[in-house]
């Protein structure tokens, strides 16, 4: 193969003239960051609330929130932006939909709520089935003592639900953070759309793309920490199992 | 523990109940009383609907006709269950709070106590079954016996008229039953209110006032404790007390 390697070629000035190949991809990497904690912002309280409700004994809200677990969960992230992103303005009465197309930071606010809709969804089937696998007898035991379903939801089935699904929420929270790559196709100058640009600029693949992994590897092992210092602080005496150094992945 | 004792009602009156999942009857028109301050044991094979009938005296398990009265009163499940406890086969303490926390939460939630009235009667209870030092524990980490002794402080906290306990010992490693059943018998004997379904025919014997016999969602016997065990009157009874005594 014949490449010429140039790992000197971050400082230099980048060929659309904002500064250097490295703060090019810099810029890259706080609008993944800024996608992914706000998505995640909405999609850990919504997922939840929606889990929550899939597991009451009302017939309507239950249905409804499987509903939206199943659409959002079966349609591929890409294709669900498309449609916020591109197809949606054209289907609404043309003011608002030039309108919505004139919005400053529009691909922005549809990422984050796409793919927050999206980790929703996923996060709703994790916590209702996390309140399903607990036994049925700790359902009775709280109504047994007089307390109300919500009461019994509030202190009893969530606490623990919540503690035995916390791994699997970790993956959702860094599966959520690599799905902001996604966003680059309607148009978000994320950290790869950043690696595109800069190997558009100046033809150095490897090296955009190995930056770009790093940012990534990097981002996501301080995720994996936070979420292992999560798992130890809430892990209960007598219960957890004691895992050689606290990383799950 | 020592209760008003409120008019000369029975504790636990039940009328013609019945309840079917399906077209499978479980309970088939249960007609029985627990006098205040009485003990009943109820016993007989798996599926004969035992579990069910002392789940339908708290409304855990709805019923599809009779009545039901606590106290005289048929009233509504939440603020019937606040007078009853419950004590399960499998413990149910949760999982995520200390003994004391399993103690406190529906002293709290339900009856509206503070903090430390809560923690106040929560230690005097596990005072009184002998699990004082391990307040600040949690579940996981007491042996079974422990936690069903937990279960029943848990259940008592609530000051109830009426202690339920469904199976308590089965889930038990057979040197803890022991010590479960003396906590059980201390509480009979300080006037509680209880119904016990149990295979332990020892503590039946020893303990109860009466015992109710059931197959097939039938109340098939209900006799004073004596009678019960000298001469059951019921084939089905007779056949169960020889397989379980004889062993």
């Amino acid at each position: 193969m014949d490449y010429a390697w140039n790992w000197a070629i971050f400082p230099a000035p980048s060929a659309d003239g904002t500064g250097s190949y490295l703060s090019l991809l810099l810029s890259g990497l706080g609008w993944t960051l800024a996608t992914a904690a706000l998505s995640w912002g909405l999609a850990l309280p919504l997922g939840m609330l929606l889990g929550i409700l899939r597991t009451l004994p009302q017939r309507g809200p239950r249905l409804a929130c499987d509903a939206y677990a199943e659409l959002f969960r079966n349609i591929p992230l890409i294709v669900q932006m498309f449609l916020w992103y591109v197809v949606l303005p054209e289907l609404l009465p043309e003011p608002a939909g030039t309108w919505l197309k004139r919005l400053p930071n529009a691909a922005f606010a549809t990422a984050v709520l796409s793919l927050g809709r999206y980790t929703a969804a996923r996060v709703s089937e994790q916590v209702r089935a996390g309140i399903e696998s607990l036994p049925r007898g700790q359902r009775q035991a709280g109504i047994a003592l007089g307390l109300s379903p919500a009461q019994v939801h509030a202190s009893v089935l969530l606490p623990n639900a919540l503690r035995i699904v916390l791994p699997a929420l970790a993956s959702e929270f860094l599966n959520n953070t690599k799905n902001t790559s996604v966003a680059m196709t309607i148009g978000l100058m994320e950290l790869t759309a950043r690696a595109r640009s800069m190997q558009e600029y100046s033809f150095q693949v490897f090296e955009a793309f190995a930056a770009a992994t790093l940012l990534y590897l990097a981002v996501n092992a301080v995720d994996v920490r936070a979420m292992a210092l999560a798992e130890r602080r809430l892990a209960l005496p007598g219960l957890s199992r004691p895992r050689g150094d606290g990383h799950a992945f | 523990m020592s209760r008003p004792l409120s008019g000369d009602r029975p504790a636990i009156e039940r009328d013609a109940v019945s309840k079917s999942y399906g077209s499978f009857a479980v309970l088939k028109g249960c007609t029985t009383q627990v006098a205040r301050g009485e003990v009943v044991v109820v016993c007989g094979p798996s599926g004969s609907g035992k579990s069910t009938l002392i789940k339908t005296v708290n409304a855990l398990e709805p019923v599809q006709s009779g009545t039901i009265r606590v106290n005289g009163l048929q009233v509504a499940p939440r603020r019937l269950r606040a007078r009853t406890g419950m004590v399960f086969q499998h413990f149910e303490l949760f999982p995520h709070l200390s003994v004391l926390g399993n103690l406190c939460l529906a002293q709290q939630k339900v009856l509206g106590r503070s903090a430390a009235g809560a923690e106040r009667t929560a230690r005097a209870l596990l005072e009184r079954v002998g699990l004082a030092a391990q307040a600040e524990k949690h579940p996981a980490q007491l042996s079974g016996g422990q936690q069903q002794r937990v279960a029943i402080a848990r259940a008592l906290a609530m000051n109830p008229e009426v202690m339920l306990f469904d199976e308590p010992t089965s889930a038990l490693d057979p040197e803890m039953v022991g010590e479960l059943l003396d906590v059980m018998a201390e509480l009979a004997r300080d006037g509680m209110t209880m119904m016990v379904v149990t295979h332990e025919m020892g503590f039946a014997r020893k303990v109860a006032d009466r015992v109710i016999f059931m197959d097939q969602g039938e109340i098939v016997e209900d006799a004073p404790c004596a009678a019960f065990f000298e001469t059951p009157r019921s084939e089905r009874a007779r056949a169960l007390l020889s397989r379980i005594l004889h062993h």
